[in-house]
């Protein structure tokens, strides 16, 4: 499956400064493994040395918590967008 | 309960007329609105702009908490003080701004910090919250006194380009705990002195911040509740993504938080436990004089290296360490600074893990080394 990941503009230097990128897999955990794979600096960011999720940074499947659904094993389908926002504290 | 709606006078029905001409909001919107109160935390970025639109509209009374002194950094987007008012306290200065603007509000200042011991009675004490502060503790402390009170917690928080809004703690709704249940490590995510922010930023999202505690305090419109506005400034693109309740939420769903506590969080980046032993400028400056053999290595970003650095050092980004140790001569003391002395703390562990133990970290970091050593040098 090929689904849109975005991620916010603070990660991008660590993705060649893209913030919408094409990436794939079955379920959200593999889509978040292949961009890892190919932008390893950027893996640290989306998930733990187990390869979980942390609690401050929430993934949104087509605008969805994919924590009220099966988390990173929540499955993808094609066209689908997942977006990445981390807990920001600035006022 | 509450007491009646307070009436308008003929002054207010003239300064609020375009309000009253609005069916939604009409005479009883804005009675409602006079008959209420506003806890505003922080009156810095999201704080300015939230507190001038609360002000202006009619919001009969507001209490602002804030200890902090205008600096001229603050001027970039913090549009409720101006030059004439740095080294003054942001409340004073607030409150000479929002009286002018509107001599009907009525003001309370509480020049403090919110903590756990004042938290809980300041929030029962308002309608809703609008929380405007900047750093993770004091966001989950203002979150939970707003669940256990029963208060909305009109909620955003900015970065760089990137802003969030959403309304939480509303009786049916989630809380921020239910979207963050436990905030990033120190030192995790920088500071806005450390990372940045565009200024009309919290522009924008303080304005949402002021337009969701309108129409909640009005009665009118749909709140921004179980939803969370995500703002890109750069791309310009504005988003909504759903928040949803969660039941095993220790402040709102199991409600296992029965109390405040203060959780100690770092408001800045968070410096490592373990550190490196540090020098002080006016050392680093004699030992340069005396012709010592040292490294002096820059960690900050290359657009801070545009701004201004320390003659004699090399520019190795934190972010691209691990190459520039490969480069690193191991006969040479190590001297490493960023900006204020925190982030070469982490480089500074980083480079001795990797077998380089004479390694020091710059002392409050390129700031005060314009300050002891050179003025010259440009402060950011
Ligand atoms: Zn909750």
């Amino acid at each position: 499956m090929s689904v849109q990941i975005r991620i916010p503009g603070v990660l991008a230097p660590l993705t060649g400064g893209q913030t919408a990128l094409q990436a794939s897999g079955a379920t959200v955990g593999e889509v978040v493994a292949d961009l890892a794979g190919r932008f390893p600096r950027i893996a640290g960011k989306l998930r733990d040395a187990r390869g979980e999720p942390y609690p401050y940074v929430v993934f949104y499947l087509n605008d969805d918590d994919i924590r009220f659904h099966s988390g990173f094993q929540t499955a993808v389908k094609d066209g689908d967008e997942i977006v990445v926002v981390p807990a920001i504290a600035g006022g | 309960m509450k007491s009646p709606l307070p009436t308008l006078d003929r002054a207010e029905i003239h300064r609020y007329s375009r309000h009253l001409i609005l069916p939604e909001m009409g005479v009883t919107g804005q009675r409602r609105l006079k008959g209420s109160r506003v806890l505003l935390v922080g009156a810095g970025g999201l704080g300015s702009p939230a507190a001038l639109y609360l002000a202006a509209a009619g919001v009969g009374h507001v209490s602002l908490v804030e200890f902090d002194v205008v600096d001229v950094t603050n001027l970039q987007r913090q549009v409720l003080h101006g030059t004439k008012d740095v080294g003054r306290p942001k409340a004073e200065s607030a409150r000479d701004r929002l009286l002018d603007l509107n001599p009907h509000l009525s003001l309370t200042l509480h020049d403090t910090r919110l903590h756990a011991g004042n938290a809980l009675e300041l929030v029962r004490d308002h309608d809703l919250v609008v929380d405007g502060t900047d750093n993770f503790g004091t966001r989950y402390l203002v979150n939970d006194a707003c669940v256990l009170a029963g208060r909305p917690n009109v909620y955003a928080s900015i970065f760089r380009f990137d802003g969030q809004a959403s309304v939480f703690a509303t009786a049916d709704g989630p809380c921020y705990r239910c979207l963050y249940p436990s905030p990033p490590p120190p030192g995790e995510v920088p500071s806005c002195a450390e990372g940045g922010v565009l200024g009309v930023l919290p522009g924008l999202l303080g304005t949402i911040q002021a337009t969701e505690a309108l129409k909640l305090l009005a009665g009118i419109g749909q709140p921004l509740v179980g939803r969370l506005l995500l703002v890109d400034a750069l791309a310009m693109q504005f988003r909504t993504v759903k928040v949803r309740k969660d039941p095993n939420c220790p402040a709102c769903g199991t409600r296992t938080i029965r109390e405040l506590r203060e959780e100690s969080f770092a408001c800045e980046v968070g410096a490592p436990v373990e550190r490196v032993p540090e020098i002080t400028p006016v050392e680093l400056a004699k030992r340069v004089l005396r012709g010592d053999a040292l490294t002096l290595l820059d960690v900050r970003e290359p657009h801070e290296w545009e701004i201004t650095r320390i003659p004699g050092a090399r520019l190795a980004p934190l972010s691209r360490l691990a190459e520039e140790i490969q480069r690193l001569d191991p006969a040479r003391e190590i001297v490493v600074y960023c900006r204020s002395g925190v982030r070469s703390q982490k480089a500074g562990l980083q480079i001795r893990a990797a077998g380089f133990p004479n390694v020091l970290s710059l002392a409050g970091g390129v700031l005060r080394y314009g300050d002891d050593v050179d003025p010259s040098l440009p402060r950011y």
